[in-house]
């Protein structure tokens, strides 16, 4: 049987660039929803965690409508990039975005506040900025946790299908994930390869939630 | 030195009761004692002059710099203000050796200048063969030696120690309130200390705070709030009174003595013979602090109170014995032949303090 492995390739970059992108962005977010003081910040983190409960078709169609070549950015983007967003493997990234970034921030979120009060205080009271603070203290004592949520969010990405469908289309060589090319190979009978895209996707997916466990332990004497 | 003055309203809500911190600080150059039971507002007071917690109003100076002004709209963040703090648990950074823990507090230096001081702070605190370890595996001790040097490489202009001894043995804590008080020689920092060990703050403290149900309820040298508590909160604190509800049945300027009728909770009533209180009337109904180690005891003495033993507790300085009326008296070494049942008591005049209810 001859198995096309593109789809493979093409759904480990797009997770690890839709990953990276949640990491940065997330941590970001994450850190502001920590903020005392922040009004309005359990809307914003309710805001960010619908995509995690929505149906994968409802975020699907909004992001067409938004991003779609007729909209506002899919114009700007189109004039910068000279190619339309929508239907290309970019448009895969941003779904994949979209399964990412709510866990990425939610965890990221619940690591930074475990994160005793005293380090912090300790920290600021020692004369550092809220940027060292942050990087030298809050986020290494966090980071086995962000790591963990960052690997649970590079497995989610791995499998989108709904968004991913709708926004980025089915072409083979070019925009075909995994997930897309399971539907495809059992839609055209081809049985034989969606069995083994099946195993593989499901044995990535093992691999990478007993890494995030083993990472989410804390790696310091003194439990946090 | 500090000149505070702060208030701070927590409304309580949903499981929380209301509580307010109304406190008015002053302290000179040395160790001030901020003392009370947990849940007076100790803490929170350090946090409010370290720039944690904002207070809802007043004023707060450290050696003549304004670090928070609520009328004036000044409120210093934590890392200008310049206080050197240490907590219970020590909290030094537990992903960083000590070396790093020490580095980390000595950013204003320049890089070499940074590396020698932090060099002479572990040699000064006995730390220098444990830079490379992590917290985790250094002692209690080494720890809070650790965190004590780290605050001081920031240049505070103040420390504040909340219960560091806290997790220290006896044997530890001696020699920690031997270096606190080499530290405060050497370093010339004046040190705001928050405790509830009484031996804590007798031992170390220049002045004292008594801070009772966020408001202060005694403040002075800590001997002398110790031999002459104002109320029976603080006496209650000291952990060595007796309080009496009494009754001036009778003075007499003339032999400078009174006489007292008290009634103890459980019913038992007897007199005693006090001092003349002057500005006291007859009649009055006040509330004595005896300390217990003030009365005496024994068969043969005169003019005694008889009371039942009730309880005996044996303590590291001697025993305690618990007598109807629930007076405690301490009585030293307990005799081999054990305690009799019935107590001869004697108070005197002079053992017998007024203090506020």
């Amino acid at each position: 049987m001859g198995i096309d492995w593109f789809p493979l390739w093409l759904s480990l970059r797009v997770a690890s660039l839709a990953t990276l992108i949640a990491l940065l962005g997330g941590l970001w977010v994450a850190w502001l929803l920590t903020r005392k003081g922040f009004r309005g910040r359990e809307l914003i983190d309710a805001a960010v965690t619908l995509p995690l409960v929505l149906p994968p078709t409802v975020l699907g169609y909004y992001l067409l409508v938004l991003l779609g070549r007729m909209s506002p950015f899919g114009r700007l983007y189109e004039s910068i990039a000279g190619e339309p967003l929508v239907f290309t493997w970019k448009a895969a990234v941003v779904a994949a975005l979209f399964h990412a970034g709510p866990l990425l921030i939610k965890s990221a979120r619940a690591a930074l506040e475990s994160v005793p009060p005293d380090y912090e205080k300790a920290a600021r009271s020692l004369g550092a900025g809220e940027w060292r603070v942050f990087w030298q203290v809050s986020l290494p004592l966090a980071w086995n946790q962000v790591l963990a949520a960052t690997t649970l969010a590079f497995a989610r990405s791995l499998g989108d299908f709904g968004i991913t469908i709708m926004l980025a289309g089915n072409i083979p060589g070019r925009t075909q994930t995994l997930s897309v090319a399971i539907y495809d190979a059992v839609e055209g009978g081809r049985g034989d390869v969606a069995r083994t895209l099946v195993l593989v996707i499901s044995a990535a997916a093992l691999a990478f939630l007993y890494l995030a466990n083993r990472l989410g332990r804390s790696q310091f004497g003194r439990a946090l | 030195m500090i000149d505070a003055r702060l208030r701070k309203a927590f409304p309580g809500g949903r499981g929380s009761t209301p509580f307010e911190l109304n406190v008015e600080l002053k302290s000179g150059a040395g160790v001030t004692v901020l003392f009370g039971p947990s849940g007076a507002g100790k803490s929170l007071t350090l946090d409010c002059i370290a720039g944690f917690v904002r207070p809802d109003e007043g004023r707060i100076l450290v050696n003549d710099r304004l670090l928070f002004d609520a009328g004036a709209g000044v409120n210093l963040p934590p890392r200008q203000r310049r206080c050197g703090c240490v907590f219970p648990d020590d909290s030094l950074f537990p992903h960083m050796s000590l070396f790093e823990n020490l580095w980390f507090a000595a950013a204003r230096l320049p890089r070499r200048a940074r590396r020698q001081k932090v060099g002479e702070m572990l040699e000064r605190f006995h730390l220098e063969n444990l830079g490379a370890r992590r917290p985790y595996e250094l002692s209690s001790g080494q720890r809070q030696r650790g965190s004590i040097a780290r605050a001081l490489l920031s240049q505070p202009a103040l420390l504040l120690l909340d219960e560091p001894a806290r997790g220290l043995d006896a044997a530890l804590r001696m020699e920690f309130y031997a270096l606190l008080r080499e530290v405060r020689g050497e370093f010339g920092v004046p040190v705001v200390l928050v405790t509830h060990d009484l031996d804590e703050a007798l031992e170390l403290g220049e002045s004292m705070h008594v801070l009772v149900a966020g408001k202060i309820a005694q403040s002075g040298a800590p001997r002398e709030i110790f031999a002459a508590p104002a109320s029976a909160a603080v006496a209650r604190l000291m952990d060595c009174y007796n309080l009496l509800r009494a009754e001036i049945v009778a003075m007499d300027p003339t032999t400078n003595r009174s006489r007292l009728r008290i009634a103890t909770a459980d019913g038992t009533e007897f007199e005693l013979i006090g001092p003349y209180f002057p500005g006291l009337l007859l009649g009055a109904k006040v509330t004595l602090a005896v300390r217990e180690d003030e009365i005496e005891h024994g068969p043969e003495l005169t003019g005694g109170v008889q009371l039942d033993l009730r309880r005996v507790a044996r303590l590291s300085r001697g025993v305690r014995v618990e007598l109807s009326g629930g007076i405690h008296v301490a009585v030293g070494e307990a005799p081999a032949s054990g305690l009799s049942k019935q107590w001869n008591v004697r108070f005197r005049p002079q053992s017998l303090r007024v203090v506020k209810a």
